[in-house]
């Protein structure tokens, strides 16, 4: 037990603590159309990490966090000026800004050296939830004792701190999120100007990004943006259920994800390792699968069973 | 700073240069509004003021620019001149003064809210930044929901509501918004029957409660049954006027062109004369 | 710098001549095929293709190593990754057809999914402690340092071939992006243009891996024709251009990694690519920023003098400050804020043209509608002599009535 709890539930901890953080903004990208800009966003941290470390030559510090927040910020300023000034469709000025942005992250990174110190591009893209250990911990009781869960791994305790944050903003912005997404027009009209909270959603998502990203790398983080969301968004038409669907959905992805990778290969007898990271998001794509069939309204094969059943009436 | 302002003032001269109206009553004053897509004018110098308290429709040949002029004088695409002003305001300052019942394609129907949860939207303003809708607001939302039939459907998903149902929600939503001018467009467009004639009492309740009213309409045989104003639009300003005075086969000549057959044209004037 | 210098003049070794040529090679076909893929407005599926060719990748290695013994082969890797990569096309056409989602969501789904597919198959790779996985790397982010001649003689062979199927196909694919519902009345089956054109743009993801990493290889797809469209509206121009675009962009990156072997090809490539962009995006005459704001300037200028002179005209106050300093400026008003003599006769030359423009519009409404000049040049230098002498008959009735109502339209 004392072995699940230093080295497995961290590890959980960690990868479920992140795909909430993104899975539960990534709601109001996919219902704004802008599914992508997760993953533009994923993209173009990586620069502002890098140059976050070079300051600091620490991960997981404060530098990187403020270095991933700007270049998301930046990303977005600069993705609007070529949209806007340059008349170029919001999709392809998309992808010019994110692979730019990110191919200059990669070139810093080899340029500097800082390539095989903490942080190289395979981290950044797989992540590291395995590292998270959890020596202080002895027994179940411990997780009610506020001194040893203080000495929890410093991601797992940023990430809990960032999960709070998104959850009091989501609280906060409920109905100005709603409104914005579905009818900006109304919304300014009302007062509640949509590029703001547009660009307060950004920098959010920029945030969960950066967190879920140096615990997890961001293909974990590019598909819990849009997987738990989408899976939700089969599953009903209410948007408080849909955020706790998708909630739902990326603990179980985090919690599965991880004792699949964990203990998948040895029960079928195999003695490799497999990424939890990866396997996070297969699961997360295998719930979105499940649900764009067998969702009980709106998937595929209860629609097709509808259609007969009206069919030979 | 223009006390004479001209701002639609030539416009009401004919029929009322007696009084003199100041621009505080005024409900929706565009004053030379050019728009143009591409290099290209859409409207050009249009100035217009609408009469308090009437329905009017905004009327013209397809490409005449009417939602465009809407949209323009909301502020919702770039102008290259003029200024709207609303009881005096300027309108970027007096949005609030303003409902907008857009198009029903402006909005993506497949998102997750109900038909009360699209008629609470309107009263956000009124509630403020941070806070939630109470019950009074939920209250409220129904009677609007109410006033357009559409109170047995307020718990449905909007993408499962027909274009009509669809319309009247957003009718709901705009008289939830509780405003002095209410601006919409294309509000009849391929709705049913039984829709229509909600529309039509709820524009004429509003009317009576005192609103100002403008309709982008394009259906000619119903103009005179519904409106007691029109505008009439060709990229310029064509006429505007009471219905009897202004909806004429010689102004309509005039913005439609050759694309109304005369025999057409005869038929409505004969409305007229009748 | 030196060194530069000999990859940028081929004299840096038959393998790096090569390895540019090639590079060049995939540029020029990545740039003309996403000429179509922008002007199809379905740039970012090709991020979706190139996520989704991992997967394939890692099996094909898997299943080489364990079937024939050794997994680095190219061309069965590259199979690999066109089969999956093609699945993954599939898979996000379905998801868009079959359920509510929306194509960014399948896009995004796909790619994540896929990729995270791959991800864990890579881990297994690694566990499986095989000598020769370490190429799989590369496939990532692009290394050319390490291309065997053979390799690099594929990709330019493979890249030639595209680019001359994307030509063959030219007139289709034009016909196509310009108005789909014509190409299907015209006899095309859309759905398979559409297809081959994903087909084509796979093959050029697929061939890039190599020397570009599947991070970056969208990147080819993407920026050239965005920086091209900056230059022209023709679009076999617009595919000539993207194609030069892509070539010298991924020629001069590709030689620049030559010289620096531990820095990513990808990255330099589309580094050099990005610059071409900004380029373009400036100082364009045709489209660039700085061309468009300057036509925009001009435009305004016309618009406002023209609606100052008719207010002058009309006896209306101008009240807008840009039309009073313009009309000032032009000498039409004076420092009161009183029109000029000058003013004055321009406004009637003006007022007289506006009318002739309004029965035009009146009398032609949908020739005036297609025309783009209307009541913005004077009529005489848009219009044929012939018309306007027919206006000017048909006017003078009208202006006595005009005079009456002082009905001009523009104020």
């Amino acid at each position: 037990m004392d072995i699940f709890l230093q080295f497995d539930l961290p590890s959980i901890l960690l990868g479920s603590l992140a795909a909430l953080a993104c899975g539960l903004l990534g709601n109001f990208l996919v219902l704004r159309k802008q599914a992508l800009m997760g993953d533009a966003i994923s993209h173009v941290v990586l620069p502002g990490i890098v140059i976050g470390f070079l300051f600091t030559h620490e991960t997981s510090s404060l530098a990187m966090m403020l270095g991933a927040g700007g270049a998301a910020i930046f990303a977005v300023l600069l993705i609007e000026v070529i949209r806007r000034i340059g008349n170029v469709e919001p999709g392809a000025a998309m992808g010019v800004v994110f692979t730019t942005m990110f191919a200059a992250g990669v070139v810093i990174l080899e340029q500097t050296g800082t390539a095989g110190v903490h942080l190289d591009v395979e981290h950044a893209l797989y992540g590291n939830l395995e590292s998270a250990i959890w020596l202080d911990a002895y027994s179940f009781s411990d997780l009610w004792n506020w001194q040893v869960l203080m000495t929890l791994p410093d991601s797992v305790r940023q990430l809990f701190v960032v999960n709070m944050l998104i959850i009091v903003f989501i609280i906060m912005f409920f109905k100005e999120l709603k409104i914005t997404s579905f009818d900006p027009l109304l919304s300014a009209s009302l007062g509640f100007s949509p590029k703001w909270l547009g660009l307060s959603l950004i920098i959010m998502v920029a945030i969960a990004a950066v967190a879920a990203f140096t615990a997890v790398g961001s293909i974990l983080v590019i598909a819990m943006f849009i997987c738990p969301a989408a899976t939700a968004r089969m599953l009903t038409d209410n948007l408080k259920t849909q955020l706790f669907i998708s909630g739902i959905a990326s603990l179980s992805a985090g919690l599965f994800g991880y004792l699949l990778a964990a203990f998948g290969p040895g029960l079928l007898g195999h003695e490799f390792s497999v990424s939890a990271a990866g396997m996070i998001a297969v699961v997360a794509g295998l719930q979105q699968v499940l649900a764009m069939l067998f969702a009980p309204q709106y998937g595929v094969v209860m629609r097709r069973r509808r259609q007969r059943a009206h069919a030979s009436v | 700073m223009h006390d004479r302002s001209s701002s639609g003032l030539h416009l009401l001269h004919d029929t009322d240069t007696s009084k003199r109206v100041s621009p505080k009553d005024l409900p929706f004053a565009v004053q030379g509004m050019t728009v143009a897509y591409h290099h290209k004018p859409v409207l050009w110098g249009v100035s217009y003021s609408a009469p308090k308290g009437c329905l009017t429709a905004i009327i013209g040949p397809n490409g005449a620019g009417k939602s465009t002029f809407l949209k323009a004088a909301l502020g919702l695409i770039p102008k290259l001149s003029g200024d709207t002003k609303v009881f005096g305001e300027l309108i970027e300052k007096a949005l609030r003064r303003i409902a907008y019942v857009p198009q029903r394609s402006a909005v993506d129907w497949d998102f997750p809210a109900t038909a009360i949860d699209v008629v609470l939207m309107g009263l956000y303003g009124q509630i403020g930044w941070f806070r939630w809708p109470s019950r009074k607001h939920r209250q409220k939302a129904m009677d609007c929901l109410k006033s357009v039939g559409m109170q047995d459907f307020a718990n449905r998903q909007i993408g499962q509501l027909s274009g009509g149902q669809q319309q009247r929600v957003f009718l709901a939503r705009a008289l939830a918004q509780n405003s002095e001018v209410y601006l919409m467009d294309e509000p009849f467009a391929g709705v049913d029957a039984a829709t229509e004639k909600a529309i039509v009492a709820v524009l004429r309740q509003l009317v009576a409660d005192g609103k100002t009213v403008l309709v982008v309409h394009h259906d000619l045989e119903t103009v005179r049954d519904y409106y007691s104003h029109i505008l009439l639009l060709n990229g310029q300003h064509v006429a505007d006027g009471p219905v009897e005075t202004t909806f004429t086969s010689e102004n309509l000549q005039k913005a439609y062109g050759g694309r109304l057959a005369s025999t057409q044209l005869d038929g409505l004037s004969e409305a007229s004369n009748s | 710098m030196e060194q530069f210098f000999a990859a940028l003049t081929l004299s840096a070794g038959y393998n790096t001549a090569l390895v540019c040529a090639g590079a060049a090679l995939l540029g020029a076909a990545s740039g003309a095929i996403g000429v179509f893929v922008l002007l199809r407005k379905r740039t970012l599926i090709s991020d979706a293709v190139s996520h989704a060719t991992l997967p394939g990748v890692a099996l094909a290695f898997i299943i080489a190593q364990v079937y024939f013994g050794s997994g680095r082969s190219l061309p069965v890797l590259l199979s690999g990754a066109a089969l999956s990569a093609g699945l993954g096309v599939l898979a996000v056409d379905w998801i868009k057809a079959h359920t509510r989602l929306t194509e960014d969501a399948a896009i995004g789904t796909v790619l994540s999914t896929f990729f995270a597919v791959g991800m864990v198959l890579l881990t297994i790779i690694q566990s499986m402690s095989i000598a020769g996985q370490a190429g799989l790397e590369g496939f990532l982010l692009g290394a050319t340092s390490g291309m065997l001649r053979s390799e690099a003689l594929t990709i330019a062979v493979a890249a030639a071939l595209i680019g001359l199927a994307l030509v063959l196909r030219m007139k289709e694919f034009s016909l196509l992006c310009f108005d789909d519902g014509f190409a299907a009345a015209c006899g095309y089956n859309v759905r398979w243009l559409d297809r081959t054109l994903l087909l084509l743009l796979l093959g050029i993801v697929v061939i890039g891996l190599k020397t570009v990493g599947l991070v970056l290889i969208i990147a080819l797809a993407i920026i050239p024709p965005v920086a091209a469209r900056f230059w022209t509206d023709r679009v076999p121009v617009l595919v000539a251009i993207a194609a030069g675009i892509g070539a010298s962009g991924s020629y001069i990156g590709a030689a620049l990694s030559a010289s620096a072997p531990n820095m990513p090809t990808g990255g330099l490539i589309v580094l050099v690519l990005f610059s071409f962009f900004v380029v373009s995006l400036l100082i364009s005459p045709v489209r660039g920023i700085l061309a468009a704001a300057l036509k925009h300037y001009r435009f305004q200028r016309i618009v406002h003098l023209r609606q100052g002179l008719l207010a002058i005209a009309h006896d209306e106050p101008v009240l807008e400050p840009l039309t009073r300093s313009i009309l000032r400026r032009s000498g039409f008003m004076g420092g009161d804020g009183q029109p000029t003599r000058k003013g004055q006769s321009q406004a009637r030359l003006i007022e007289r043209d506006q009318k002739l423009w309004n029965l035009y519009r009146e009398m032609y409404p949908e020739e005036s509608h297609a025309l783009a000049d209307w009541s913005l040049k004077p009529i005489g230098k848009v219009l044929p002599a012939d018309t306007v002498c027919l206006l000017e008959q048909e006017l003078s009735p009208h202006v006595v009535r005009g005079g009456e109502t002082g009905n001009g339209g523009a104020g």
